[in-house]
C-alpha cells in the first residue's frame, strides 16, 4: 500500500500533551459493579493498549469513556474537559470515535452507507481516497450489503468509517479478534500508519504479540482495576509478569 | 362493468388511506418498536384540525394539507417525549396498552364535544366535478387522493431508503446505542420519527375529510383493518406497507363486486393465511 497520501496529510496532534485523563472510573451493568476505580492517562499521538483477561473490564472501560454505560462515576477528562456526565453523541462530537468489538456493521445498509454513516464531527477527517488507499477492498465492495463482507473486510469497514469523522482520538476494541494472521498484519500496518498520521489510539487487545507491534504503552486491567503499566521499551523486562497477568 | 370500475376506484381510495396509515405505523414500529394503537385517533385529529382551520380560521384545504400534519405531528412528539419514551426496552404490550389508552381518551374527548355524527367538510373548488374516462366516470377529488397518497408514500420510501437521514433511521433501528456513539442525537431522531409517522396519519385524515366527513370515531373504524394490512405487509417494512395497503384496498373493492358478503372480512382472512404461511409478513424480516 502506498504511503504517499498519508505522508502528505497534516499531523493531527503533537505527541506528548495529555489528551485523556481517567481517574477513579467506576461502572455498573445493572447491579453488577464492573469497574472499581480505573486510573490511566493517554498522551496525544500515542497508541496505548489495555491488556487483560476476558471479563477484566477492558471493553467496559472503553464504553464508559464513550458514555455508553448508563451508570458510571469518577472522572474522565478529554482535552481537559470533563465528559463523565456527557451523552455518547456529545462525546463523539468532541472528537472521540469508538470501534466496537462486534464491529457494528449495519445489515440494512450497504458498504457505502455504512462508511458514510458517522457524521463528520470536525475538520481533519481522512478523505475517501485516502481511506480507500488504506483499505482497497472496500472500494470494490461499496454496493454490497455490509454484513455480506468477510470478517476482515467488516473490521476494515468498522475502522474506515470512523476515520472520516475528523475524530482525533480512536478507541479500537479488539480489532484483531477472529481474524486471519494476514488480516491482523494489515490491521497492524493500518494502526501504525494512523499513528504516523497523528491519531491518538486507545486499543483493547488480548493478543499482546499484535499489540507489541503498534503500542507505545500498556496498562494491565484486572478485576476492574489497572494493576500495572509500562512502556513498550519495558515490555521485554515485564514479559514474565505479563504472562502471569494474562494467563498465557 | 361500470360497477366493477367504480369498486376498483373505491378500493384504490381505501388503499390510499391504508397505505398512508400503515406506512406511518411501519415507520413508528421500525424506529420506536411501538405498536401505535393511537394511530387511528391521530388520523381523526388530522381531519378535525382541517375542520377547525377552515371553520374557525378560514384556512382552506390546501393549507390544511400542510398545517394539520405539522400540528398533529407536534402533538405526537409531545406524547412521545412525555410518555412513550419511558417504554424503551419494555415489552410491546406496554406500548400497545398505553397507545390504546391514549386513543380512547382522545376519541372520548372529541366524542364528548362533537358527538358521533359526521361534520361536513367541503371538497375544495379546484377538485370538484369529475372526468369521463370513457369506461367510467372519475370524481376528480378521488383521483387526486389516490395520486397524492401515492406520491407521499413514494417520497417517504425515498426518504427512508435513499437518503443519509434514512440511513441514520435504518441504522438506529438496528443499533441505536452505536448510532448515538457516532454523534447522532438518537432520542431527538426518535421523537421526529414519531412526529413523521403521526403526521402521515393526520395527512390521511385531511384527505379523508371531504370523502368520509369528520367524525370522532372515523379512526377507530379504520385502524383494525390498517393493523391487518401492516401484519400482512410485514411489521416495519416500508415498501411492504405501501404495496400491501394499495393491494388490499383493491382486493377489498373487487370482493365488494364479486362477493359483497365477504368484503368486510377478506382482509382478515388474508391476514390469517399470511400468518400461517409467513408469520413475518410478506416483506417483513424475522426478529
Amino acid at each position: 500500500m502506498p504511503d504517499t497520501a498519508i505522508a502528505e496529510a497534516p499531523a493531527r496532534a503533537a505527541t506528548g500533551g495529555n489528551i485523556l485523563q481517567v481517574r477513579n472510573l467506576e461502572a455498573w451493568y445493572g447491579e453488577s459493579h464492573i469497574l472499581h476505580g480505573i486510573n490511566f492517562d493517554v498522551n496525544a499521538g500515542e497508541v496505548v493498549t489495555l491488556l487483560g483477561r476476558n471479563g477484566a473490564g477492558k471493553t467496559t472501560t472503553l464504553k464508559s469513556i464513550m458514555g455508553i454505560i448508563g451508570k458510571r462515576s469518577g472522572s474522565v477528562k478529554f482535552n481537559d474537559q470533563e465528559i463523565i456526565r456527557a451523552t455518547s453523541d456529545k462525546i463523539a462530537r468532541m472528537g472521540i470515535a469508538f470501534c466496537p468489538e462486534e464491529r457494528g456493521i449495519f445489515s440494512s445498509l450497504d458498504v457505502r452507507e455504512n462508511l458514510m454513516l458517522p457524521p463528520v464531527v470536525r475538520e481533519g477527517g481522512l478523505p475517501l481516497d485516502q481511506i480507500f488507499d488504506l483499505f482497497p477492498n472496500l472500494k470494490e465492495r461499496l454496493n454490497s450489503q455490509g454484513t455480506k463482507l468477510s470478517g476482515g473486510e467488516q473490521q476494515m469497514l468498522a475502522i474506515a468509517r470512523i476515520l472520516r469523522t475528523g475524530a482525533s482520538f480512536l478507541m479500537l476494541d479488539e480489532p484483531t479478534e477472529g481474524l486471519a494472521p494476514v488480516i491482523i498484519q494489515q490491521i497492524g500496518h493500518t494502526i501504525a500508519r494512523l499513528k504516523k498520521e497523528g491519531f491518538t489510539i486507545l486499543l483493547v487487545e488480548q493478543n499482546f504479540r499484535f499489540a507489541s507491534t503498534v503500542a507505545d504503552r500498556y496498562y494491565v486491567v484486572e478485576h476492574g482495576k489497572i494493576i500495572d503499566g509500562f512502556s513498550n521499551a519495558e515490555l521485554a523486562a515485564n514479559m514474565d509478569k505479563l504472562h502471569t497477568y494474562l494467563g498465557v | 362493468m361500470q360497477a366493477l370500475y367504480a369498486q376498483l376506484l373505491v378500493g384504490l381510495i381505501n388503499g390510499s388511506f391504508y397505505a398512508l396509515l400503515s406506512l406511518g405505523l411501519a415507520v413508528i414500529f421500525g424506529m420506536l418498536n411501538i405498536i401505535n394503537f393511537a394511530h387511528g385517533a391521530l388520523y381523526m385529529m388530522g381531519a378535525f384540525v382541517a375542520y377547525f382551520l377552515l371553520n374557525l380560521g378560514g384556512i382552506n384545504y390546501w393549507w390544511a394539507l400542510l398545517l394539520a400534519p405539522i400540528i398533529v405531528g407536534i402533538f405526537g412528539m409531545i406524547l412521545e417525549r412525555t410518555m412513550l419514551q419511558w417504554l424503551t426496552g419494555l415489552d410491546h404490550l406496554y406500548g400497545l396498552l398505553l397507545t390504546f389508552g391514549i386513543a380512547l381518551i382522545v376519541q372520548g374527548v372529541f366524542q364528548n364535544y362533537f358527538g358521533s355524527s359526521g361534520l361536513p367538510y367541503a371538497i375544495p373548488d379546484q377538485l370538484r366535478g369529475g372526468m369521463n374516462l370513457g369506461f367510467m366516470f372519475l370524481p376528480v377529488y378521488r383521483g387526486w387522493v389516490v395520486v397524492f397518497s401515492l406520491v407521499v408514500c413514494l417520497a417517504t420510501w425515498f426518504l427512508i431508503e435513499k437518503t443519509q437521514l434514512g440511513a441514520y433511521l435504518r441504522a438506529a433501528t438496528e443499533n441505536p446505542t452505536l448510532v448515538r456513539a457516532f454523534g447522532i442525537n438518537v432520542p431527538r431522531m426518535i421523537t421526529l420519527t414519531y412526529g413523521l409517522g403521526v403526521g402521515l396519519a393526520a395527512l390521511a385524515g385531511v384527505l379523508s375529510a371531504p370523502i368520509n366527513q369528520v367524525r370522532p370515531l372515523m379512526g377507530a373504524d379504520l385502524i383494525i383493518v390498517v393493523f391487518a394490512v401492516v401484519v400482512i405487509g410485514g411489521m416495519g417494512s416500508i415498501m411492504g406497507s405501501i404495496i400491501t395497503g394499495f393491494a388490499l384496498g383493491v382486493i377489498e373493492g373487487l370482493t365488494k363486486y364479486f362477493y359483497p358478503e365477504a368484503s368486510n372480512t377478506v382482509v382478515f382472512v388474508l391476514m390469517v393465511l399470511v400468518l400461517l404461511v409467513k408469520p413475518t409478513g410478506l416483506t417483513g424480516r424475522a426478529a
